[in-house]
């Protein structure tokens, strides 16, 4: 039986997508943008609302019209800033997606949870579509849907260390149990880690770094649109089943069980 | 070195006690090359491997240094390279520091620019592209008081989105009228952390209290700044000490303050107006990419400033590897950026790579980086 799967849409808040590749902007030359976004299919860009609110450079120039864009909060070190950012946002005339990325530490760049909920609870109300970036929590995730977000987006390892999936069992934790697309963001740096990140069931990834990074980065941004096709197909074609250790008893436990 | 009158003090912070030890425990000497190698092969760098890639053990292996200085700015700058110009807006000083063109015993044409005359410089720099600005002037609070540089960042708030300062410290109280008026990072070069090198050097004035330049950054972070820069004046003293000892001091201050936007400065001596003989001694190109290197090794997220006292050359190869931020336009005078100011006043130091903004944005691009006027938002 071969699955068709042209069907099969990434949903976020009523909209549709086809692509499950979401690409970040912060690292590029912005010339590179166009190239990255069109060689990974990307539908969805990401956006500093602290570079485009630039007078010179406007970044917005660089992202293809047929692409949502998706501006961040980067910058907002609680959850007051961080609505300030996403209002901002809107009167540039950047639509109603942002990604909530609220950070009080600089060393790390880990995201306060418990700011993010707060900024969410706050921007949903507003009609935002609230994309957050978490640390991968079980609990402030269930708070997050109670808060109106339209997906959450774990993080899979320390933004910029291209580690790959760190975070994986917490990760499958929100896959099994939160009822909005999950999004693994942060972290991925090659192909191969965005693609197990997709065959674990996640609705999505985003890579920035991992690009950005390459030495050549439209083709590298190729690479990643692939991996994320394949491992999506694989979650839909169902993986076989891998044994951990030693082979299957060729007596079997309950073989006694007689009627 | 007793506070004096109007000072605050920090009297619940130990900063400076702990910088001041961990300096005076840094042996440089005591490295060897397995102690570079194993800083080298470590994720994160500790306080010993910093120490490490500074010592001259570390000398023969500058270009795995170099290569690694170059994966951590790529992971967390990617190709951007910020750019922006200072601003001196008053040259009186009350300090006598005897390496600084500005000192109050050189005789040099003094200077301070009233409000029309910083809008126009301003203006005439908004005009190159710039959007970030950095605000100077000579250490008086006399001539150039804190109503004065608030005033000129308010000005400032008009033409550019992100506005840094680099003014004589003061207390928690007058950072946060600072900030109000616009301002959002604050750096102080300690010049020495010795203190017995740094009363030598600084013969007269407030500036001679050590410990309340220490405290400045950690004053400036109470008054709620977003951003703190630190800088050794290298060549001033034992420059692998001062070196250990600034980032020790930023870390410690990122520690307490995580929200906190770190960044360095790396000035090594320059000539001045009237001694041209002043120079960075033993502090070459190499120990300072050597410096410059450890920095980013050791603190991969902090921001690092490339000054004009270096050539163009290794100024545009320096942002390749670990710097990530680049004046342009310089003048480190009084009114020099407009045409409408007239008599303008002397230079601090004499510079060495006088490009202008269109030419470093060029020379960035021909080397493949980004040139960013602007990655900030005041909120």
């Amino acid at each position: 039986m071969t699955t068709d799967n042209k069907d099969d849409k990434l949903v976020i808040a009523g909209h549709e997508f086809n692509s499950r590749f979401i690409l970040g902007s912060g690292k590029y030359s912005v010339n590179l943008i166009k190239a990255a976004v069109e060689q990974a299919g990307a539908e969805i860009v990401t956006m500093a609302v602290r570079r485009a609110n630039s007078g010179t450079e406007n970044i917005l120039d660089y992202i293809p019209d047929n692409v949502t864009l998706m501006p961040n909060t980067s910058g907002a070190r609680d959850a007051r800033e961080a609505v300030r950012i996403a209002r901002l946002a809107r009167e540039m005339g950047c639509g109603d997606f942002v990604k909530i990325e609220i950070m009080r530490d600089s060393k790390y760049l880990m995201p306060d949870n418990l700011e993010t909920v707060k900024a969410t609870e706050i921007l949903a109300d507003e009609g935002f579509i609230v994309m957050p970036y978490i640390y991968p929590d079980l609990y402030t995730a269930r708070d997050l849907v109670e808060s109106g977000a339209a997906a959450v987006m774990p993080l899979a390892a320390p933004i910029g260390s291209n580690k790959g999936l760190s975070t994986k069992d917490f990760i499958q934790m929100l896959i099994s149990e939160i009822d909005l697309p999950v999004i693994v963001d942060a972290g991925l740096g090659r192909p191969s880690q965005a693609c197990e990140a997709m065959e674990m069931g996640a609705d999505a990834v985003m890579c920035n770094t991992g690009i950005a990074s390459a030495k050549d980065v439209s083709l590298m941004a190729k690479a990643f649109g692939e991996a994320v096709r394949a491992g999506r197909e694989a979650y839909l074609a169902g993986p076989g089943r891998v044994l951990e250790s030693g082979a299957d008893p060729s007596s079997p436990l309950t073989g006694f069980i007689s009627e | 070195m007793t506070y004096l009158p109007g000072m605050e003090k920090l009297e619940d912070s130990d900063i400076l006690d702990k910088v001041v030890s961990a300096m005076n425990a840094y042996d440089a000497d005591s490295y060897t090359a397995a102690d570079v190698e194993r800083a080298l092969a470590h994720d994160l760098c500790t306080d010993e491997d910093f120490g490490a890639l500074l010592s001259p053990a570390a000398a023969p292996y500058l270009e795995q240094i170099a290569r690694k200085a170059q994966q951590e700015k790529l992971k967390h700058f990617g190709n951007t390279v910020l750019m922006f110009t200072p601003l001196y807006i008053s040259n009186y000083c009350e300090n006598y520091c005897v390496y600084c063109g500005f000192n109050c015993h050189n005789n040099i044409n003094r200077r301070k620019l009233d409000f029309k005359e910083v809008e126009e410089e301003m203006e005439a720099i908004a005009k190159t592209g710039l959007e970030e600005v950095l605000i100077l002037t000579g250490e008086s609070r006399e001539a150039s008081d804190v109503r004065y540089i608030g005033e000129a960042c308010r000005i400032a708030k008009k033409y550019f989105r992100y506005i840094g300062l680099e003014v004589y410290p003061v207390n928690s109280d007058e950072y946060k009228y600072l900030h109000e008026c616009g301002a959002d990072c604050v750096t102080v070069f300690q010049e020495t952390y010795d203190s017995n090198m740094y009363e030598r050097f600084h013969v007269e004035g407030h500036k001679r209290i050590y410990p309340y330049r220490v405290n400045a950054q950690e004053r400036a972070l109470k008054g709620g700044m977003r951003g703190v820069g630190f800088g050794a004046l290298l060549g001033l003293a034992d420059f692998r000490k001062d070196a250990f000892a600034t980032g020790i001091h930023a870390n410690l201050i990122q520690k307490k303050y995580p929200q906190a936007e770190i960044s360095f400065s790396c000035p090594r001596l320059r000539p001045i107006v009237n001694n041209d003989k002043i120079n960075p001694r033993d502090v070459h190109e190499r120990e300072l990419l050597q410096i410059v290197c450890a920095y980013r090794i050791y603190m991969p997220f902090a921001g690092i400033t490339i000054s004009t006292r270096e050539r163009a050359e290794f100024r545009d190869n320096l942002v390749k590897i670990a710097a990530t931020k680049i004046s342009a336009g310089v003048s480190t005078g009084i009114g020099s950026h407009s045409d409408k100011v007239d008599n303008a006043g002397d230079d601090q130091f004499i510079i060495s790579d006088g490009r202008s903004v269109d030419e470093v944005f060029k020379a960035l691009e021909a080397e493949g980086l980004q040139p960013v006027m602007n990655d900030y938002i005041y909120v």
